[in-house]
């Protein structure tokens, strides 16, 4: 296991330096000429946050750029605050922003004017994954266990703790309601460690925390992950209890809930920047996914690594546009 | 009696900005009374709805700022002799405030740090009455801590207008 | 004792050389960041937080959170000096520590908030050390009825002061509600009160609001009375440290007081700004002295510091035991353990003994050297009210902007800071208290959120607040804390009566 790991390391450092070699001239075509500003559309401690400071700190780590990158936190308006910023930036080659979610969930819900066409696609740096968490203590052991036992039980009388209103989280509840035909009780918390605190301490039935939100109390025994989110199991065999790893997780489609949904880190830049500008900032990321730090948070967060650009990227983004306006729509989400 | 409710000229009587403060009071009752009922006021099944709070709040800074507005009104005569500023003070107040007004103004405009700058020694030489030297040195020195600390140590940015672009930050 | 062998071991990872020098520069940085308002702990922490990933961790944390201990110090200092709260905490620390500073006393004050916050700090740190593993599953306990719960005796304890007129603080107690209202409503995601403007999207920030209604404001007010500070002529004497010091024994019933009162609200989590404003109003109500609060008494500074820093430091726990941050600042250390590779929660305790031992121990060395630090530029930080004001006042109203600024890094907001100014020149002048006004911004959003998910939990039955024994408790001790000045009162007025009996026969 460590060899394995040390050997990742080095061929990570291969890659890393041979990307480095590689993308020379790109570098030489343009690059930033004052800070960086990373702009996080969330609040400090949560998921896209802590993403942006991880690759602050390895950037200026590793000097991968010569001048430095600034995470600045823009959270008002569930986000809109820091889209409107980049939007209005228009043609501003030092600014980038992170996205989560609130992407396309803060201007359908709330009717802020801005959508992810009026920002420049950069890059997709992985997929959050979701899983669904019970109480250890629970009797519920898999995932059609608690889908029966909710079936079985009144409307409402489930309770589910999630990260924000009308977000991803109540999104899944909301698809999840409608595949087992029973309503829940949805309670909106403001960040995803004290959703998982509040499933901990059984003040609620479930929770669709992220990995990394919950992993330290997986670990603990205090919760339990009954299936994932996404169309295929994690890819990540290394064990996380002494029994089981992300990998051994089943999907929740095979548990007869065929729900599926990952959340986007991406990167955007402002409308009217150029093609070489972001090519930089393309290639500043794919030689911070070389890193091994990399390899290791990606692995500890069980992302999604999957990496895009171009019009890969903007083709994905426009079908996660379309599902998320259906999906908000049949929920009642949409704002009026 | 008649001596009892003359206040020095130029001088601005309590009960007026005592009015027009609780005259506000009421207006901004009513915005959020207005805007609690756009969201929802009522107490539905599972709990209130997004205005039910600040519906209640509205009305009672509503009414908190009518009883007080109407209280002036009706010792309006009694509170005739209460001064709430001089003339002479109220002269030192505005060269505070007019002046922080245009900074902030600037500081939309150049940004902060030559509108810090051109604030700390317009203060300084103007109500100070300071030499050139100290105000000069006052006036450059602070911003150009400030920028070291901010810019270039904890790494924050501030505002920045077109002489920090052409210094090339 | 098995703590006791563990914190010994992490003395001796804490104690070495280089340690000891990332303490010193955690804590003036600190420092540094607690006077500067705006720049809070949470952001110099996470400023610094990439510089540090190249030390190892147990170095690495123990200097971010030595500029935590400083950020907890230095924000009492703009406070007593100037009115602005560096933090949002040090908030009820202007209440008495201003009035200190404008009487000549700006040594004192100070001295006396540098002692209680250290004091604070290690009854919570002993805290940690000992009851860890059981003070996390108390914390395990809160749910949405219970924080509700605990906000409610927070206003409890604060409110009835009783010296401007009701139906004023009243008012002024609505407007923090509804300016705590604006912006997005977290159980349903609609916006409130933001009428199609971008600007409104991040609602009111307390601090702007503080930092416009306390700084600017009180910045009007002395030009009003004439271009000086008061106190500036006070004399600034080395010794003024030991004979404040002679002082403080006299109040340690607050002090205790204060003390669980921080702990409790670090752990729960209320945070340590709620935990200052519910010491200082216990306080006032208790001391002997409790109508001359407000004049600056030195009680009145020593309650809100020791709780903020007792629940400052206390709020590290759940952080580390249960990997939820209970501040911002503690958030963002959440987030630099994980770039670490630590991952917090229950088997950090297990796993990384070292780490967590060599924070523990850094965490009692690290408030040392802070209050060795800062007692020494006591005389330098009274010093500077001797400063000409004509010279000082433009560069406070420059760091007041800075400190609005970088607060949502908005424009709006220092737009707002002024206007804040203004109000609070004539709240001030027409005796509308500001405490309920800010006490109110503080708790008004978190209170009704809280309030609404007990409501989606019990759906929609107030008995949620009394369905266990702990809710149950608390609710019934905020309603009597709030009915007992009614009570005392009642009986001063039986007594009354009797009396008059007594003399008529």
């Amino acid at each position: 296991m460590g060899e394995q790991l040390f050997r990742r390391a080095v061929v990570a450092a291969g890659v890393a330096a041979g990307l480095a070699v590689a993308s020379f001239p790109a570098l030489a075509a343009w690059e930033p000429t004052k800070p960086v500003e990373f702009v996080v559309p969330a609040g400090t401690g949560g998921g896209a946050d802590q993403m942006a400071r991880f690759v602050q700190g390895v950037v200026a780590k590793h000097n991968l750029m010569k001048q430095p990158l600034i995470v600045v936190n823009k959270s008002g308006g569930a986000g809109a605050e820091g889209f409107l910023e980049v939007k209005n930036a228009k043609g501003d080659p030092h600014k980038i922003i992170i996205t989560l979610s609130n992407l396309f969930t803060t201007p359908l819900a709330t009717g802020v004017p801005f959508n992810w066409k009026d920002l420049t696609p950069v890059a997709m740096l992985a997929l959050d994954e979701f899983v669904l968490w019970v109480n250890s203590e629970s009797a519920y052991k898999t995932a059609g266990d608690y889908i029966n036992a909710v079936k079985a039980g009144n409307a409402g009388q489930f309770k589910m703790a999630g990260t924000g209103s009308k977000q991803e989280d109540q999104i899944i509840t909301v698809a999840l309601e409608k595949v087992v035909g029973k309503k829940l009780t949805y309670i909106p918390f403001k960040g995803g460690g004290d959703v998982a605190v509040q499933l901990v301490g059984k003040h609620v039935d479930s929770t669709v925390n992220n990995p990394i939100e919950a992993v330290a109390h997986w670990r603990s025994g205090a919760l339990r992950p009954l299936c994932v989110f996404d169309g295929k199991p994690m890819p990540y065999p290394a064990k996380v209890t002494a029994t089981q790893s992300w990998q051994d997780i089943p999907t929740c489609k095979s548990a007869g809930v065929d729900v599926e949904y990952t959340m986007l880190r991406g990167i955007f830049m402002p409308p009217g920047v150029s093609q070489e500008q972001v090519d930089f900032y393309i290639d500043l990321f794919k030689k911070v996914r070389a890193l091994p730090e990399w390899t290791k948070y990606t692995e500890d967060a069980a992302f999604n690594t999957t990496f895009m650009t171009g019009k890969e990227y903007v083709d994905w983004v426009t079908k996660a546009e379309a599902t998320h306006k259906a999906l908000m729509q049949e929920a009642g989400f949409l704002a009026k | 009696m008649a001596t009892k409710n003359e206040v020095p000229a130029g001088a601005i009587r309590t009960r007026a900005v005592e009015l027009a403060v609780a005259l506000a009071i009421v207006a901004i009752g009513l915005v959020v009374v207005y805007d609690s009922h756009r969201v929802g006021v009522e107490w539905a099944e599972d709990g209130p709805r997004s205005g039910y709070f600040p519906n209640i709040i509205g009305w009672i800074l509503t009414a908190a700022g009518g009883w007080i507005a109407g209280e002036t009104l009706y010792r309006w005569k009694a509170l005739g002799g209460a001064v709430f500023v001089k003339r002479d003070e109220l002269k030192p107040v505005l060269l505070m405030l007019l002046p922080t007004i245009v900074y902030v103004g600037l500081v939309w405009l150049i940004g902060i740090y030559v509108a810090s700058a051109l604030y700390i020694g317009a203060f300084m030489r103007l109500q100070g009455r300071y030499g050139w030297l100290p105000a000069l040195a006052v006036a450059l020195g602070v911003p150009s801590a400030i920028f070291a600390l901010f810019e270039l140590w904890f790494l924050v940015p501030l505002p920045k207008g077109p002489i920090e672009r052409m210094l090339g930050f | 004792m098995e703590e006791i062998s563990n914190l010994m071991h992490g003395f001796a990872v804490a104690l070495t050389w280089k340690n000891l020098l990332f303490m010193f520069v955690g804590i003036l940085l600190g420092v540094l960041i607690g006077v500067l308002p705006g720049l809070g702990g949470a952001n110099g922490v996470a400023i610094l937080l990439p510089l540090t990933f190249t030390m190892p961790p147990t170095s690495a944390i123990i200097m971010l959170s030595c500029i935590y201990w400083g950020a907890l110090f230095g924000g009492a200092i703009t406070s007593i000096l100037f009115n602005i709260p560096g933090e949002p905490w040090s908030v009820a620390t202007t209440f008495d520590g201003y009035p200190m500073a404008q009487k000549g006393h700006a040594g004192e004050a100070l001295t006396a908030a540098f002692t209680s916050s250290f004091v604070g700090a290690l009854v919570a740190v002993v805290l940690i050390t000992f009851l860890a593993p059981l003070v996390a599953k108390f914390a395990l306990k809160f749910g949405p009825p219970e924080y509700f719960a605990i906000q409610l005796l927070t206003f409890c304890s604060f409110i009835g002061m009783g010296r401007e007129p009701p139906l004023k603080t009243l008012a002024a107690m609505m407007l923090g509600f509804a300016l705590a209202a604006v912006g997005l409503d977290t159980v349903t995601g609609t916006l409130r009160m933001t009428f199609g403007t971008t600007h409104l999207l991040q609602g009111f920030d307390f601090l702007v609001a503080v930092i416009g209604l306390f700084g600017l404001g009180e910045i009007l007010i002395t030009m009003e009375e004439g271009l000086s500070f008061k106190g500036k002529s006070a004399k600034i004497d080395p010794k003024i440290v030991l004979r404040t010091w002679a002082k403080l024994p006299k109040y340690w019933v607050t002090s205790l007081r204060s003390c669980a009162i921080g702990c409790w609200m670090g752990i729960t989590p209320g945070g340590a700004t709620p935990a200052s404003f519910m010491s200082y109003g216990m306080a006032r109500r208790f001391s002997k002295t409790g109508e001359k609060f407000g004049d600056g008494e030195i009680e009145g500074v020593v309650a809100p510091e020791t709780a903020a820093h007792a629940a400052g430091t206390s709020a590290l726990l759940p952080m580390l035991t249960l990997g939820i941050p209970g501040s911002p600042t503690a958030a963002v250390l959440l987030g630099g353990l994980l770039i670490w590779g630590l991952q917090p929660g229950p088997l950090l305790f297990v796993e990384q003994k070292e780490f967590v031992w060599g924070l523990i121990a850094s965490m009692y060395l690290g408030n040392i050297v802070g209050l060795l630090i800062v007692l020494t530029t006591v005389p330098w930080w009274a010093a500077i009210l001797r400063i000409p004001f004509s010279i000082i006042a433009p560069v406070i109203v420059v760091i007041c902007a800075i400190g609005a600024y970088t607060v949502h890094n908005n424009m709006f907001d220092v737009v707002m800071m002024l206007v804040f100014g203004v109000v609070g020149y004539l709240f001030k002048k027409l005796k509308y208290p500001l405490a309920p006004l800010v006490l109110a911004l503080v708790l008004g959003d978190m209170a009704e959120t809280a309030f609404r998910q007990s409501m989606l939990l019990s759906n929609g039955s107030m008995t949620i607040f009394f369905s266990n024994w702990l809710v149950g408790s608390i609710v019934t001790l905020a309603l009597v804390i709030l009915c007992y000045p009614l009570f005392t009162w009642f009986t001063g007025r039986l007594r009354e009566k009797e009396r008059r009996a007594t003399e008529a026969r």
